[in-house]
This record gives structure tokens, sequence and C-alpha cells, in this order.
């Protein structure tokens, strides 16, 4: 069974078509990313998956459950963590908690234990008896994703987790999200960040305006731009022509030369830095710096959307 | 979903919001300093420049001033509610499996048990400046029970405020210009017969004018008129419309 199944979902709000007609399928236990740059649509997918928004056309089940139909029974079963960290900020982050606890009916012995395994499991066990709004910003969205947690949900859903983060917060809330799906839970995660999709997830959909333009794991998506690639810079730039002539044996395509840098899509990965340097050693042309080149996802995502994925986003990043 | 549920998520979010309360000297010094400073300066500052006929002023000024601070002891709630809207705190709670009106009912028990406590402190100072009951056991329980029923449909008025609203400076803000006008043209403060007559058309009709003369009857027996089933119905209206107001923001407000 797919912990979360969405067929043809639809969602248009007055002219705007926010979601025009999305399939998913989410293996259980597997985290999946749901790519693509502020307004592709993600954001409206999530709310439709945790019952905050009805689609216009389609339906979507989630561990089994209609999430239109069984939305009362799904949000037992689901977690939330959203764009913002939705703690309150007058609560102290145990407060916070237990009061999740019991709203999930939990009873109030077990939210209060339960509270305080969470603060341990998330570090924050000496900050559980301040006011949330004395926590930093890295506290506050580890608490966010404890309260999303307070049920052990089977599913978790991650509205852009990391937004705004600084980079040792990012990696710790990585290293917590791995460890939940190490333990079984099925993530449904969305992000702007390609890094984060390639690092977290086991299979991504690159959603753009609304569709999703592709879908398949981070290698299966980088392989459709082409393969690895050599990137040579010459210490002398006139020798240019006769490099290309020297490596055309490694080349897939004609090799691309400018300011005596040349960029050589491989055939074949192995052996090729050797079997370069080798050939240029031959040829007598020097060489300054030779790197080969993985395909990011950021390739990916301007191969198939004809714009960059984060157009002058300036968080900081 | 069993009413035991209901009933429980209503309480957890109730505590939450009177939590809040303590933890915010604004809010606090909004429910006690506010109203005494009111009494206060009410009695010993306009009181001696005030002629009631027939009543000290102390006497007359209390039943007023309690329907004033039930008025607006609603403005936590706009401004709690603001905030959750804005903070995503309320698609946490709809992706819970909580009673969903619990969001707002927790605010509006909280904003009752808030308005007894305001209550008794402006009683206890409106005692220690001289004012006095002068009615049957019956008739004052009813007159709190009204004051409190006002509470209440004042709390609706700013639950919408504060769903409408683009922050919850701005909830506030609308309340008190609204509000502050209505409530001081009336017969809280000063006799009607002394406005302008344009003026006093306008206070004669003021659904406030109502309230107070309710509450002055049956707190201090002064002639009731139709005042106290005026302010009972007038309680109703403010109810039934702002609560319908209330639930089309929200679900305007959760619904993209």
């Amino acid at each position: 069974m797919h912990a979360i199944e969405t067929q043809g979902l639809k969602k248009r709000y007055g002219a705007v078509e926010a979601l025009r007609g999305i399939d998913l399928r989410v293996e259980e236990g597997t985290i999946f990313g749901l790519l693509g740059p502020n307004g592709a649509g993600k954001t409206t997918a999530v709310r439709i998956l945790t019952t905050l928004l009805r689609p216009d056309e389609g339906g979507a089940r989630v561990v089994g459950l209609d999430v239109v139909r069984e939305a009362g029974a799904l949000r037992a079963r689901i977690g939330l963590a959203g764009q913002y960290a939705a703690v309150d900020e007058n609560l102290t982050g145990l407060e916070n908690l237990e009061m999740v606890g019991r709203l999930y009916h939990l009873g109030r012995r077990r939210a209060r234990e339960r509270a305080r395994e969470l603060l341990a499991a998330f570090e924050l066990d000496d900050a559980g008896g301040r006011l949330v709004r004395t926590y930093s910003g890295g506290m506050r969205r580890r608490l966010d994703l404890a309260a999303a947690l307070v049920a052990q949900p089977p599913v978790l859903f991650l509205d852009e987790p990391t937004t705004g983060l600084d980079p040792r917060s990012r990696l710790g809330l990585w290293a917590l999200i791995e460890r939940l799906a190490a333990e079984g839970t099925t993530v449904l995660l969305t992000t702007q960040y390609l890094d984060e999709a390639d690092r977290l997830a086991e299979r991504v959909a690159v959603m753009d305006h609304g569709l999703v333009i592709a879908e398949g794991t981070p290698a299966e998506l980088k392989a459709r731009i082409g393969g690895e690639r050599l990137d040579i810079r010459l210490c002398d730039a006139s020798d240019g022509p006769r490099a290309v002539e020297a490596l055309a044996a490694l080349a897939a395509v004609p090799p691309q030369v400018f300011d005596g840098t040349l960029r050589i899509a491989l055939r074949a990965r192995q052996g090729a830095i050797a079997r370069a340097v080798r050939a240029l050693d031959d040829a007598g042309i020097a060489i300054d710096d030779i790197a080969l080149v993985t395909p990011s996802l950021d390739d990916v995502f301007l191969e198939l959307t004809g714009h960059a994925a984060e157009p002058g986003s300036g968080d900081g990043r | 979903m069993s009413v035991a549920y209901a009933a429980s998520d209503t309480l957890v979010l109730a505590w939450r919001s009177l939590v809040r309360v303590r933890r915010q000297p604004d809010l606090l010094v909004g429910y006690t300093i506010q109203p005494i400073m009111f009494v206060l300066l009410f009695v010993y500052v306009f009181g001696g420049a005030i002629r009631t006929p027939g009543l000290d002023y102390e006497d007359f000024l209390i039943p007023g001033i309690l329907v004033q601070s039930m008025a607006f002891g609603g403005f936590s709630t706009a401004l709690g509610l603001s905030d959750d809207v804005k903070k995503g705190l309320i698609d946490r709670f709809r992706s819970l499996p909580m009673w969903g009106p619990a969001v707002v009912a927790g605010r509006i028990l909280g904003d009752i048990v808030l308005n007894v406590v305001q209550l008794v402190i402006m009683l206890l100072v409106g005692f220690a400046a001289g004012f006095r009951f002068d009615a049957g056991a019956g008739e004052i329980a009813l007159g709190v029970a009204l004051l409190l029923f006002l509470g209440y449909a004042f709390s609706w008025v700013f639950a919408f405020l504060g769903l409408a609203a683009s922050s919850p400076e701005a909830a506030n803000a609308y309340g008190f210009t609204v509000l502050f006008p209505l409530t001081f043209i009336s017969s809280a403060f000063v006799p009607v017969e002394t406005m302008p007559r344009w003026l006093r058309w306008f206070a004669d009709n003021n659904p406030f004018t109502h309230m107070v003369d309710a509450a002055r009857s049956l707190f201090v027996g002064t002639p009731a008129g139709s005042s106290i089933w005026l302010a009972f119905l007038w309680g109703l209206v403010i109810t039934v419309v702002f609560a319908a107001l209330s639930v089309w923001r929200y679900r305007r407000a959760v619904s993209h």
C-alpha cells in the first residue's frame, strides 16, 4: 500500500490555478520531496493532504484514508510542521507539547510524558520550562517538529522545514528527519532547496506552476540531463583547439571550449580523469585544474523549467 | 467527535488563553489596573462635577462602567485570534483531531473567566469608593448574568475583528475606535439629559444606553422602563450577527 496517493488533484483560487492535476504515489517509510519554486503549488498540495483544504477536483488518500470523507480519522494519523513554527510564544516548550498532546486526546498524564520524551529527543529538555518567545529560530523549528510528532504519526508532512534557518540548524534538522524515516515514518517534505531534496529524499517530484514536471530518484533526475562531465582549465588558452582534438575519444558530444576552459560530456566516467591527463600530457598541453562534475538538481531544474529554481532568492543561504 | 472531547478541547484552549494573560504584562494591566483607574478617575475627578439627580454619582457610575468594561473585555480574543491566524497556529489546530470550534470557543470561555475576575475587582473598588447595591438578590443576580452575557456577546465582536483585521494591532485599533465613542455617548457616565438635542437622540437609541440603564436598574433600583429586555435583545442580536460574521471570516481565513 502507498502511504500517500493522489489522483488528478486540482485547486484554484479565483483566477489562479494553484494545482492543475497532481498524481503522486509515496511508498511507506520513505522520504518524498516536493521540489519547486515559490508559487509552484507545493504548499497547496500539502494543505490538501493534511485536510486543511478541500480539492476542487481529484482525490487523495493518506494511510488509506480519504482526505475529505475521512478527514477526522486521518487527522489522528498525520503530523504537520509548517512553514512557520506554529507554536505558542506565550507558553513554555513543555506546555506547547502538552497542549498538542491533550488536543490529540492522549490524556493529561500521557500528554506530559510524551512532551518530556520529545523535549529530550530534540535536545530541548533544558529549555522546556522557558517561554517559547525566548527561543532561537532553530529551537522553535525543533519544537514545531516535535509538536508534529506528539501522536507518533505514521505519516509526517513538512512544509519547507528549513526555510530561514542558519546552516548549522539546517544540518541538525536534516539529521532528525533522516532518523525519523529510518524508524519507519513516511515523510513528505516540500522544499525550494535542491540540495535539501538531493540529500534527504529517496524520490523527488519537481513542481512548476501547479504541475509535476518530472519525478524520480535524485540520480534519475540528474541522469535526465546527461551524465558526468569533465571541466579542464588550461594554462594557456591558445591550446584550446589542440586539447579538443586530443580528448575527442573521451567525449560523448564535441567538447565545448570557452576562455581556456574545456567542458567535456563524458562517454564513461571510469578512468576518465587519468585518460584525459595522459592524453593532454602526450600532446604537451599544460593544465591548471581538472574536475569531474556531477550535475546538481539545480541543473535539472534549469533544464526542465527553463528558469532557475530560486530566482533572486536572498534569504542568506 | 464526542461531547467529552469537545469539552476537554475547549477547556485546554481556554487554559491557554488565560495563561497568555498572565504571561503578557500589558494584557494583565488591561484587565486589572485599567478598570481600577477608570473607577477612581470618574468617581474622584469627574464625579464632583457631574450632577445625577436622586442618585450618588458612585451608584450612577458603577453599573455604567461595568457595562463598558464587559464590552472591552473581549479585546484579548481579538489579539489572540489574529495572532493565531497570522502565525499559522490555526493550521496546526486544524490538522489535529480536535473539535474545530474549540479554537474560538476556548478563547471565549477564557474571556468569560476574565470578565468574572474583572467584575469582582471593579465591584470591590466600587465598594471602597462608596457604591452600594440597592436591589434584591434576584435582581442583582440577573444584573450579573446580564453583564456576563453582554461580555460574551462582545467577545464575538472582537473575534470577528481579530479574524478580519490584518494584524493584532489593527484589530485593537478598530475595536477601540468604534466602541469608545459608543460607550461614552450613552447613559454610562453622565445623564443623557445634559447632552445637546441631536446627540441625545443618538444616546437614547444607543444600545449601550439600554444596557447601562438595565444594569443600573437591576443594581441600584432606578426605573427600568423597557431597558432590561432591550439589553438582553441587543446582546442576542450582537451574538447572532457577529458569530455568523466570525464563522464566515474564519472559513475565509483558512480556505487558502
